[in-house]
């Protein structure tokens, strides 16, 4: 964290700046002085060999890989890899298809930890029995499109991306090839988050430290399938020949499918997340392109990063959260009862209809102190 | 001046022998008609099975709890039969039948088939009552729809015991949510909810064809709470036919004028693929059967 001198001698160059910007433009005054009082920490590259490198091995969601909380020692240099899968994906139990861009082969692309002060840096993949280009855009990241303009990559081509992770909080990366294919891409799949971890560690914004037993990335996505003329799915020999369609649908604004995982279920029944009563769990959640408003019945938000960035105290007992199309929220709870727990958009229109819905699993003992039935169901005295 | 007008002529001089012939016309075409279709008044409705009679055990459906905590149904020994009822589900076709007469409004479908040959889906328990009032008009027959024990008989070797395995804690309901939301999970196959041609799923033990597929059939049943006495006697029942059960895979109570059950949101268990249904037909009475 930077000192309090650093953000003072920030703010009177930012005075100076505005004094100046009449005469020379905001550009030349914000650059410097918004860079420092938003803390971001940077300067010239350093001697990148001498720091530690880290190799990770990304898990499909709602998995996360293995990651410290706290920081472990100075920045590192963490290396992932995302191979580019174009693929069919069957997003319900009626068997509509959706012919998915994906990063690592699932939708959502798999959720990346770092620590504040690090560096991602990032392998994209595209084999060449992809169809399609495409390249990432990091929102963690700075210039460049979040990075797109320096990834861009045909099928048979792969490239490599560093940047320095210097803002702390949930943030969304998608693919954005330009043009019509950027909204195209994201709504066939490609999108998903990266956390950035304050160094010590999430905290209530007030002192208190924050820690997480379980942790679970919940990628909410929007599909627009085609209909024909009796009504059903459309599927399609590729991607290409369901673009235009597909775009029509799009321009509606009306989702045919809003989904959590991929698909419709994939998060409940055998696939529902489980904890026990009493353990703390963080809930990533990220909607790359529409709204949400994520709700536990049954249970609240602790501690809720509605937009995700962790240099913003949390709001506390929440009953419903909003996240920004575009962003990734979190949100910490310990569960207190056990039982099965929907956690769902509560525009119950598009989770009971449309399928986002998931479910935890959570076993304990039971608290008839929060609630007990006191009578059960009867006839009418 | 003898002549008349003309006009005053001929329409009092056609009509009479016109209608004559167009009235001789329709008799005749009635006679050809009703001559003709002789065989197909006959029509007795979807092919059936007579399910020969056998002692089988049944739990009782409902919502029973004793002591103010969820319990399982009573299970009923019981012997019955025969009882003939249709071989398959009413398909696409036979529905269409009745909604093409009016008599049945439109089922609605996830997934509309290019197929007549598929179960209908799509349909309420208000539908389904149609189809049976329909057909047995139709028929000269009495159709309806079986009760969950009638259903549970004629399931043979694919009815589904809906009991919950878990010893119930009184301390803990969570533990009974727990266990009855795996089971359901663990039953939710097939994956495919898409509707599968008449046969798919074969037959049971007794012939009967697609029982417990991903159709769920619409039971006479209606949803009750019945509340046990220490003793296991019934203390109360409250009995809401406005909600009626269907049966398949699981037991399920719906509301009768729902056509399509999706699962979500805070209703956490699983809900079924399709809502379908098959009728059983009363024996004729000998009144009836004159010749």
């Amino acid at each position: 964290m930077e000192d309090h001198d650093d953000i003072n001698l920030g703010r009177r160059n930012l005075m100076a700046g505005v004094a100046l910007a009449g005469v020379f433009g905001t550009v030349l005054a914000s650059v410097p002085a918004s860079a420092e009082d938003a803390g971001v920490v940077t300067g010239p590259a350093p001697d990148l060999s001498t720091l530690p490198r880290v190799k990770v091995d990304l898990v499909a969601p709602p998995g996360v890989h293995a990651h410290d909380q706290i920081a472990v020692g100075g920045p590192k240099v963490v290396e992932f890899t995302l191979t580019i899968e174009e693929k069919p994906l069957v997003i319900d139990d009626l068997g509509t298809t959706v012919h998915a861009m994906t990063f690592n082969g699932s939708v959502p692309g798999p959720l990346m930890v770092v620590h504040e002060g690090d560096y991602v840096e990032l392998t994209l993949i595209n084999p060449d029995t992809n169809m399609l280009q495409h390249n990432i855009d990091f929102h963690s990241a700075t210039g460049a499109l979040g990075g797109g303009g320096l990834t861009l990559v045909n099928p048979g081509e792969q490239v490599k991306l560093r940047f320095k992770a210097t803002r702390p909080g949930t943030f969304v990366y998608h693919c954005a090839p330009g043009g019509p294919m950027i909204p195209w891409h994201v709504v066939s799949g490609m999108n998903g988050a990266i956390m950035v971890l304050p160094r010590d560690g999430l905290n209530d914004g007030h002192g208190k430290p924050l820690h997480y037993d379980r942790i679970f990335y919940i990628g909410e996505q929007d599909f627009y399938i085609p209909k024909d003329a009796d009504g059903n799915f459309k599927t399609y020999e590729s991607a290409g020949d369901a673009y235009s369609d597909m775009l029509e649908v799009m321009k509606t604004l009306t989702p045919t499918h809003e989904v959590f995982n991929g698909a419709a279920g994939a998060l409940t029944g055998e696939n529902a997340m489980t904890a026990n009563v009493g353990e703390t769990i963080l809930v990533v959640h990220s909607q790359a392109n529409r709204d949400t408003r994520p709700h536990l019945i049954g249970g609240h938000g602790d501690y809720v990063w509605n937009t995700g960035k962790f240099r913003n105290a949390p709001e506390v007992d929440l009953e419903t959260w909003h996240i920004p199309g575009g962003a990734a929220g979190a949100m910490l709870y310990t569960f207190l009862q056990p039982g099965i727990y929907a956690y769902v958009n509560h525009n119950l229109i598009e989770a009971v209809e449309l399928g986002a819905t998931a479910h935890f699993k959570v076993e304990g003992e039971w608290n008839d102190d929060l609630m007990t039935q006191v009578q059960a169901p009867s006839p009418i005295a | 001046m003898t002549a008349r007008p003309v006009e005053n002529l001929t329409l009092a001089d056609l009509l009479l022998p016109a209608s004559l012939l167009v009235g001789l016309s329709i008799f005749s075409l009635m006679q050809m008609d009703i001559l003709s279709l002789k065989p197909a008044e006959a029509y007795r409705g979807p092919q059936t099975i007579v399910v020969a009679p056998h002692a089988y055990e049944y739990r009782l459906p409902g919502d029973f709890q004793m002591d103010g905590v969820p319990v399982n149904g009573t299970l009923q020994q019981a012997e019955a039969g025969p009882i003939e009822v249709m071989l398959h589900q009413v398909t696409l076709a036979d529905y269409h039948e009745c909604v093409s007469r009016g008599a049945c409004d439109a089922a609605e479908p996830v997934i509309r088939s290019a197929r007549a040959d598929v179960p209908v889906t799509g349909v309420s328990f208000d539908d389904a009552m149609d189809y049976a009032q329909w057909l047995s008009e139709r028929t000269g027959d009495t159709w309806r729809l079986p009760t969950v024990a009638e259903w549970i008989f004629i399931a043979g070797d694919r009815a589904v015991d809906h009991a919950v395995d878990a010893v119930t804690d009184a301390d803990n309901p969570a533990e009974r949510w727990i266990a009855t939301y795996e089971q359901e999970a663990s039953r939710a196959v097939p994956a495919d909810a898409r509707p599968q041609p008449s046969g798919f799923f074969g037959a049971n033990d007794m012939g009967v064809m697609d029982i417990a597929g991903n159709v769920w059939e619409w039971t006479a049943t209606c949803a009750n709470r019945t509340t046990l006495a220490p003793d296991g006697s019934t203390a109360s029942v409250v009995e809401s036919c406005g909600i009626r059960y269907l049966e398949g895979r699981h037991l399920t109570p719906m509301s009768v004028f729902v056509r399509d059950s999706r699962s979500g949101g805070c209703s956490i268990g699983a809900a079924p693929d399709n809502l379908g249904f098959r009728l059983v037909r009363e024996p004729r009475s000998w009144l009836r059967l004159p010749f």
